[in-house]
């Protein structure tokens, strides 16, 4: 660490306590942060992080609680009142305008004038400058839409540094970056440490913790279970400290019998994302595609799926040519598909947990027109107790669930199709491990029922844990097969990806 | 318990609201009713043969009007079957009472009561019996008691506002749907015009003009209908095909169907219809009701079986709360745009109907600024704009609140133009009303463990 290290803390929050009617979001939490560390800050989905970050971040009031920043009591009103003090928040969702450049979103509400006009060159000045301190290249003039969820990542933390922020709280900032970028993430970190800058770092992947932190704070149902130097402690006591229990393995094992050919796709083609792709997976075999974002992996399934129009290509079903020309196609042929982004493509967030998971279902749940509401509430109970869904009721908003609650929505919906090919696109992303591990087991589950299952994941511990077979993409073409994943490597994935 | 009722409260507030607006007319419009015709005639009587016993000898003075001359006859009917002695039934003016007077008096008769309306009763000629026909005895004016109640609340005056709402509020159902799918339907002013301009010219120049047959005018309706949903089928294939944003595809067929409207009705009304057209609009059916308000609770009640239980009403809900999910979870998007638009423009070529039968003529000046009030109807009611959200019935108590605020304002004698200004500050108040209920309790996942458990309810369609 830095030779800060013996002042005051940078940042210290004791006894914070929050409650929202009829829950106690965070139960006297302590948390410090000296200039110059990165503290990881770990918990379950539900364990009292964002509720605390927001708390820092100023967008929730404590009910009590002190928050000092180098030594001196703060009382955060707003955001404003929080940014003002030195702290930035970057958020899963980017607080970025699409349409204004990377430039403009900079300096959104800080603008420098001149005589009341923006002074366009000082901000470009400015922006190079934060950008050179970070040590990257980014369009200055391109709309913030263009750029790739790294770049906008990037500009996040210039606006931060813009206005001197002190501390950086990220918030799963690698969830929807490749691995590649995620290293660069990393040295960026570095570069702010070396600054003197003190970073907050939210995630569920370990690996990253013990790669960038410099300690551990872990927090289960709003209280703090464990602080600890993260070279004083092993993946395996952390996991056991947010869970609250002991797990086994984080990859659970499973008997394997694979059995004739499922899903046979032969050279789909469309555009420039997706080449030439032939996929086949057999009967409760686990296929995971993998390779660095952009390699057209989630293109690939969407052609599959029927959601885009794809050029070429043919797709058999346990041997029979399907004519697939959408999603409704697909799934009346038996494919289902949970993809990527929950929020945006999975789920209704605006309508109930139950309606939700009837909607791909109400061929089968409706009679005459009418949906039968209470068969469909009883097969949605059935799932909420096999799937542990944690919801106040059938009738709760899906938007107000937690991410892992929320993965487990979509896994039900599609369950209750009794899908013969199910396309999992990232399916742990943004989950706690708990939840992870109960996907995991669930995965293996239908893959003994004889299902084929597509994969993909960026994370290569999880593609290695739990594929029976890797395919690596990169640039719409399949660059490798490792038949064997049980015995594969991340560098061995890594050299095909980057090929 | 407790939970239903406040589930209640915040999904229909605008119940509330419109019962404190119905409070409010009542408490303004509150004033003296006299009651006229039969009611006064029956009152009288009933009064007559409480207080003077079997055989009162009795005059009625009533002016030569409608209403009085009613009050005259059913008095006179009433009192006579009762054994009351009639000496005289005056229907005309002040010098008839006196006539009559003179005739009692000159047959040497004596008079027990005068019953007479509440202007009859206040004729000078009984002021001063006593000294002008002293040998008349001591005769008593009866009138109808007068009675308090709200000329709002009167049974009149609710109909007339069912009546003048039905158009709108039968509209505004098809507008919910295509709201709650995400999008928008400018046209349906449009073509309520162009339905009316097709039925009156189709019944004219088809089905015998004046002699049109209740069969000929039927279909004459349903064909404007029908061609109304035609052009539905065309906006909503541009919007789902080519994918043009709601918006400008009705905001264009807005002008087409107004256009066309004016080509077809040659600038002029079309009134060549027969008497029998106004039953859709005007005539009664099952208790007292009007047909027009009997056959928009109908389709009141249809539309929100289909909207909370029917799988098209739960697909017309997904597409309008995400549509990319929609579509990735199999749901027919296109088809079910396709539907919301088509049964939007069906709709509103059926308020042309309704409207033309109201008004008994065809003209191309019909339904002008009627999609504004329509949407207003269905924001006021609580759908929201951005989709995915809305109830049926919102959107009736919205078209009703609308409909009391007029009917309040035109009892109380406001000024036109001030309504216009009071409905627009009761249109933004009702969606500030909603926005506020929203940002307190949120859909913003990002909002905490607090909604997690306060929104628990489904706070659409499931009522």
């Amino acid at each position: 660490m830095t030779m800060m290290t013996a002042s005051a803390p940078l940042l210290k929050m004791h006894g914070i306590v929050k409650s929202f009617p009829g829950v106690q979001a965070l139960r006297g939490v302590n948390v410090s942060l000296m200039a110059g560390e990165v503290l990881a800050l770990l918990g379950e989905n539900g364990a009292g992080k964002s509720t605390l970050m927001k708390v820092l971040g100023g967008a929730f009031r404590a009910d009590s609680g002190v928050i000092e920043i180098d030594g001196v009591a703060q009382h955060f009103a707003s955001p404003q009142d929080s940014r003002q003090a030195g702290v930035a928040v970057i958020y899963q969702e980017f607080n970025l305008v699409p349409g204004l450049t990377a430039c403009e979103n900079i300096f959104l509400g800080q603008e420098p004038t001149r005589a009341g006009f923006v002074a366009q060159a000082q901000e470009r000045r400015q922006a190079t400058e934060l950008f050179q301190r970070l040590g990257v290249e980014v369009d200055l003039d391109a709309p913030c839409r263009r750029l790739t969820t790294a770049q906008q990542q990037l500009v996040e933390i210039a606006k931060a540094l813009a206005f001197q922020a002190r501390i950086i709280v990220m918030d799963e900032p690698s969830a929807a970056l490749t691995s590649h970028e995620v290293s660069r993430l990393f040295a960026i970190i570095e570069e702010l440490k070396r600054q003197g800058i003190g970073v907050v770092y939210i995630s569920h992947r370990l690996d990253e913790i013990f790669t960038i932190a410099d300690r551990v704070t872990v927090l289960r149902d709003g209280m703090n279970v464990g602080e600890r130097p993260i070279a004083q402690v092993t993946r395996q006591e952390l996991i056991e400290l947010m869970v609250g229990r002991e797990l086994s393995d984080e990859f659970p094992k499973r008997a394997i019998t694979i059995g004739p050919p499922r899903l046979e796709v032969t050279g789909l083609r469309r555009g420039r994302a997706v080449r030439e792709v032939s996929i086949s997976v057999k009967r409760g075999e686990i296929v995971a595609l993998t390779g660095l974002v952009g390699a057209g992996r989630t293109e690939t399934v969407r052609l599959i799926f029927g959601a885009d129009p794809r050029e070429a290509g043919e797709i058999r079903l346990d041997g029979r040519l399907l004519a697939i020309r959408s999603p409704r196609d697909a799934i009346a042929a038996g494919i289902g598909l949970l993809t990527e982004d929950r929020k945006l493509q999975g789920l209704v967030l605006g309508h109930s947990v139950r309606e939700n998971f009837g909607l791909p279902n109400l061929d089968w749940l409706t009679r005459m027109g009418f949906v039968q509401r209470r068969r469909e509430r009883d097969e949605y109970t059935r799932y909420v107790e096999t799937l542990r869904i944690k919801a106040s009721s059938s009738e709760q908003r899906a938007g107000t669930l937690s991410g892992g609650n929320q993965q487990k929505v979509v896994l039900a919906k599609w369950l209750a199709r009794n899908c013969d090919v199910l396309i999992f696109d990232e399916p742990t992303r943004g989950i706690d491990v708990g939840a992870k591990y109960e996907i995991y087991l669930l995965m293996n589950e239908l893959a003994a029922q004889g299902k084929a299952i597509l994969m993909i994941s960026s994370e290569l511990p999880e593609v290695l844990g739990m594929a029976d077979r890797i395919l690596v993409l990169h640039e719409g073409r399949v660059t490798g097969e490792i038949p064997d994943a049980r015995n594969a490597t991340q560098e061995q994935i890594m050299k095909l990806a980057i090929a | 318990m407790t939970r239903n009722l406040s589930r209640v409260l915040t999904d229909y507030g605008m119940i509330f609201v419109l019962a404190l607006l119905c409070a409010f007319f009542s408490i303004a419009t509150y004033s003296e009713q006299s009651p006229t015709g039969e009611a006064a005639a029956r009152q009288v009587a009933a009064a007559l043969i409480a207080n003077f016993g079997k055989a009162p000898r009795v005059l009625i003075a009533a002016r030569d009007q409608a209403d009085e001359t009613l009050f005259a006859n059913k008095l006179e009917a009433a009192l006579s079957a009762s054994g009351a002695k009639l000496l005289a039934v005056v229907k005309g003016e002040p010098r008839d009472a006196r006539a009559a007077l003179q005739k009692i008096v000159s047959e040497g008769q004596s008079l027990d009561v005068i019953a007479g309306t509440r202007t009859t009763a206040a004729w000078l000629v009984f002021a001063d019996l006593k000294a002008e026909f002293p040998t008349l005895g001591d005769p008593q004016l009866v009138q109808p008691r007068t009675e308090k109640w709200p000329n709002f609340l009167k049974s009149e005056n609710l109909v007339n506002i069912a009546n003048q709402i039905a158009v709108i509020a039968i509209i505004a159902i098809g507008m919910t749907m295509v709201i709650i799918t995400g999008g928008i339907d400018l046209s349906v002013g449009s073509l309520i015009a162009l339905s009316a301009v097709l039925a009156a010219r189709f019944i004219r120049d088809y089905a015998g003009a004046e002699q049109a047959s209740a069969l000929g005018m039927t279909l004459a309706g349903s064909a404007a209908v029908l061609i109304c949903g035609l052009i539905g089928a065309f906006s909503g294939g541009m919007i789902t095909v080519f994918g043009i944003p709601p918006f400008i595809v009705t905001l264009a067929m807005m002008l087409v169907g107004s256009g066309l409207a004016y080509l077809l009705a040659a600038g002029q009304s079309i009134y060549q219809l027969p008497d029998s057209f106004v039953w859709l609009g005007r005539g009664e059916g099952f208790a007292r009701i009007p047909n027009a308000v009997l056959l928009m609770l109908i389709l009141y009640g249809a539309a929100h079986v289909l909207m909370s239980r029917m799988r098209l009403g739960r697909h017309l809900y997904a597409v309008g709360g995400n549509r990319e999910a929609a579509r990735l979870s199999g749901v027919p998007v296109q088809r079910v745009l396709m539907f919301a638009y088509i049964a939007s423009a069906l709709l509103a070529g059926l308020g042309g109907v309704i409207m033309a039968s109201q008004l008994k003529s065809g003209s191309a000046t019909y339904g002008n600024m009627y999609e504004l009030y329509v949407i207003a109807a269905v924001v006021v009611g609580g759908t929201s704009l951005s989709g995915g959200e809305g109830k049926m019935f919102g959107t009736l108590i919205g078209a009703f609140t609308i409909a009391v605020i007029q009917n309040g304002m035109n009892l109380t004698n406001v000024e036109s133009y001030t309504q216009k200004v009071v409905l627009g500050g009761v249109i933004l108040g009702a969606v500030l009303l909603d926005s506020l209920n929203v940002s307190g309790g949120g859909n913003d996942s990002r909002k905490g463990p607090a909604d997690a458990l306060n929104r628990g309810t489904n706070d659409r369609a499931s009522g």
